[in-house]
């Protein structure tokens, strides 16, 4: 019931899904059991690469939700995936203890660095894992919350909303570099150990790690495929389309945009935490409002409006950057703008408008 | 200016009204003195511009109004301020004698039981023609409670009764967009009557049909009128003569004259302005 309702004609998610369980069966056999003499094993930098695609699909999945189907152009989802980052980051600091390099048992190195006398009160229960998680979400959620609300009550859309988001994760970017924020300046948060007592740099650890995150990418998934099929999904098309329509038929839009809005700010805070232990960093860059431009290009190759699109978008753009920066590296970003009027010029349905002659959501 | 408005509500609400909770008072639509829509003494200005001057305008329940006028003479600034879209700078707007629309915005007018049609058909062009109904249908329209939701088997019934009604069942999952502008102005009906509101306000229902389709439309919104306030702006007079009972004519943001059409055509200073113009 619940699973037509959520693949009900959608048989680019089924593909999705397929490889997916591919991936999730694979990976962790070419990795662990396949001997690393063997040509057809797998590197665990190769995993982790995976793994760092898999949380951007997760993000762009989010980002075509509030783009594609509720025409909320985010400019700033780079900053939810940020603060989930940041709040894995946290948790991950208060773990390494007294391996740190000047050895405090509570205070990060930074902290020591800067000769900061106590925790500050907002890294309270960030060694707990379950308040770090309950962060994850409710930090991008309540963000989201507040701009959203405040943006949507006044019905500022378009580029202005645009605008603003764009604003919002700049800012977040040039408050993260500051010392004084006290979440690590310039340097972000780095040099983790361990992970609820596992070590991050462990094989096993990258496996479940990697296997995570293809779980949230698919959970994700039908989450937000389950809400486009939902009345909830037909009546924030209809604002994406006609808004005005939609309020004299009696619904509140800024409540739906809200609504949407959050939830997308939480999946992508999901992916954040996701990204950070993979790839054993955190730094204000990822606040760049460069990165969140980037997240749009993603949704707009692959295809807006239909979120596997937007997953192959986000691995495919992002396969490309890793070849293309080590090959060329000064080419990337002349590639990337071709790519993007490429798409928009060419193929304004992205390249899954390639494969689709069907109709449009 | 508040201060006024509240004046006003006191003056028109019975003396004990005060005993009923207010959350009861604000939503009962109370149509005993006759009229089920009050405007009175609205002025709109935009930029010195009174689109709206000091309008006074009754709408009696199950009534079939007529509201014609040159270009410019305020009848979409009209609809917009009874649908809260525009806030009048004066006057009063009020559904039934207790129930007062400038506290409201759109949507808790649209529940309240003011529905409408625009003048360029707009539907949704992305979903069905039963995904349409379906958004326009009157039932709790809370975010959570949407994303729950399932069609009763009435509800159901009650689309494909509506679909019938437009004759639109052979169309019925076919994406609105790709209908013809006449199926689309039929969908907008359609979508008014999912509704189920009081007052349909109805901005040029005929505009681009074949004679056939607007002697459809005639009909439909004939029968309507009764269980129903209709208040039809049109410009096609052939159409206006064919359904109206009675006719307002609005002239620079107010009203020229009102009555039954014979009366409205032969008043001096309407032929003066439809022939000056």
């Amino acid at each position: 019931m619940l699973l037509t309702r959520v693949f009900h004609n959608d048989p680019g998610g089924r593909i999705l899904l397929g490889l997916l369980l591919v991936l999730a069966i694979a990976v962790p056999v070419f990795n662990l059991a396949v001997p690393e003499s063997s040509p057809f094993h797998l590197s665990t930098y190769t995993v982790t690469l995976l793994g760092k695609y898999l949380c951007y699909a997760l993000l762009a999945v989010a980002l075509d939700l509030v783009w594609g189907f509720c025409g909320i152009l985010s400019l700033g989802h780079g900053a939810f995936f940020a603060l989930g980052g940041y709040s894995m980051g946290m948790y991950l600091m208060r773990q390494i203890g007294t391996r740190g390099v000047y050895g405090d048992p509570v205070l990060p190195d930074f902290m020591v660095f800067l000769n900061w006398p106590e925790l500050p009160w907002y890294w309270y229960g960030f060694d707990q894992f379950w308040f770090a998680m309950l962060m994850v979400a409710l930090v991008p959620g309540l963000l989201a919350f507040v701009f959203g609300w405040l943006a949507f009550r006044s019905r500022v859309t378009g580029v202005y909303l645009s605008i603003m988001t764009q604003a919002l994760t700049y800012a977040l970017m040039l408050a993260f570099f500051r010392n004084e924020m006290g979440f690590g300046g310039n340097n972000g948060l780095t040099d983790f150990k361990d992970i609820l007592g596992f070590n991050l740099h462990a094989d096993g650890t990258r496996i479940v790690l990697f296997l995570l995150s293809i779980l949230m990418l698919a959970s994700g998934y039908m989450a937000c495929r389950y809400i486009i099929n939902s009345r909830l999904g037909r009546v924030v098309v209809a604002i994406r389309d006609t808004e005005d329509r939609t309020r004299f038929l009696g619904y509140r839009v800024e409540r739906f945009k809200l609504w949407i809005f959050v939830f997308s700010a939480v999946l992508s805070g999901i992916a954040g935490a996701l990204y950070v232990p993979q790839v054993g960093i955190i730094n204000p860059g990822e606040f760049a409002p460069l990165n969140s431009i980037e997240m749009v290009i993603w949704v707009a190759v692959g295809g807006r409006g239909t979120l596997y699109g937007a997953a192959a978008g986000a691995a495919l753009v992002n396969y490309g950057k890793t070849y293309f920066t080590a090959a060329m590296p000064e080419m990337w970003l002349f590639a990337l703008g071709a790519l993007f009027v490429a798409v928009t010029v060419f193929l304004p349905r992205g390249l899954v408008g390639l494969l689709r002659r069907d109709r449009g959501t | 200016m508040a201060v006024r408005r509240k004046q006003v509500r006191l003056r028109r609400d019975r003396v004990f009204d005060f005993l009923i909770p207010a959350s009861e008072r604000r939503l009962r639509l109370d149509t005993t003195h006759g009229p089920i829509l009050y405007l009175e003494d609205v002025t709109v200005s935009f930029d010195g511009f009174k689109a709206l001057n000091g309008l006074s305008l009754y709408i009696d329940d199950g009534e079939l109004r007529c509201i014609i006028g040159p270009n410019g003479a305020g009848k979409t600034t009209m609809m917009d301020v009874i649908t809260g879209k525009t806030r009048p700078d004066e006057g009063e707007v009020s559904f039934g004698q207790q129930i007062d629309l400038l506290d409201l915005n759109e949507p808790d007018i649209a529940m309240a039981g003011i529905g409408r049609k625009f003048q360029r058909p707009t539907v949704f062009e992305h979903h069905t023609v039963f995904h349409n109904l379906e958004l326009a249908m009157h039932t709790n329209k809370a975010v959570w409670h949407t994303l729950f939701a399932q069609l009763t088997e009435e509800q159901r019934d009650r689309i494909q009764e509506v679909l019938r009604t437009v004759g639109l069942e052979t169309h019925r999952d076919r994406l609105a967009g790709l209908l013809s502008h006449g199926q689309k102005q039929w969908l907008e009906i359609g979508m008014l009557l999912m509704q189920d509101p009081r007052v349909l306000l109805v901005d040029e229902p005929v505009a681009g049909m074949t004679p056939q389709e607007t002697e459809r439309t005639a009909e439909l919104l004939t029968g309507l009128a009764g269980r129903h306030s209709v208040v039809v702006v049109e410009h096609d007079m052939d159409f206006v003569r064919s359904i109206a009972r009675k006719v307002t004519v609005l002239h620079e943001g107010s009203v020229l004259a009102e009555g039954n059409m014979d009366h409205v055509q032969n008043d001096p200073r309407v032929i003066e302005v439809y022939l000056g113009d």
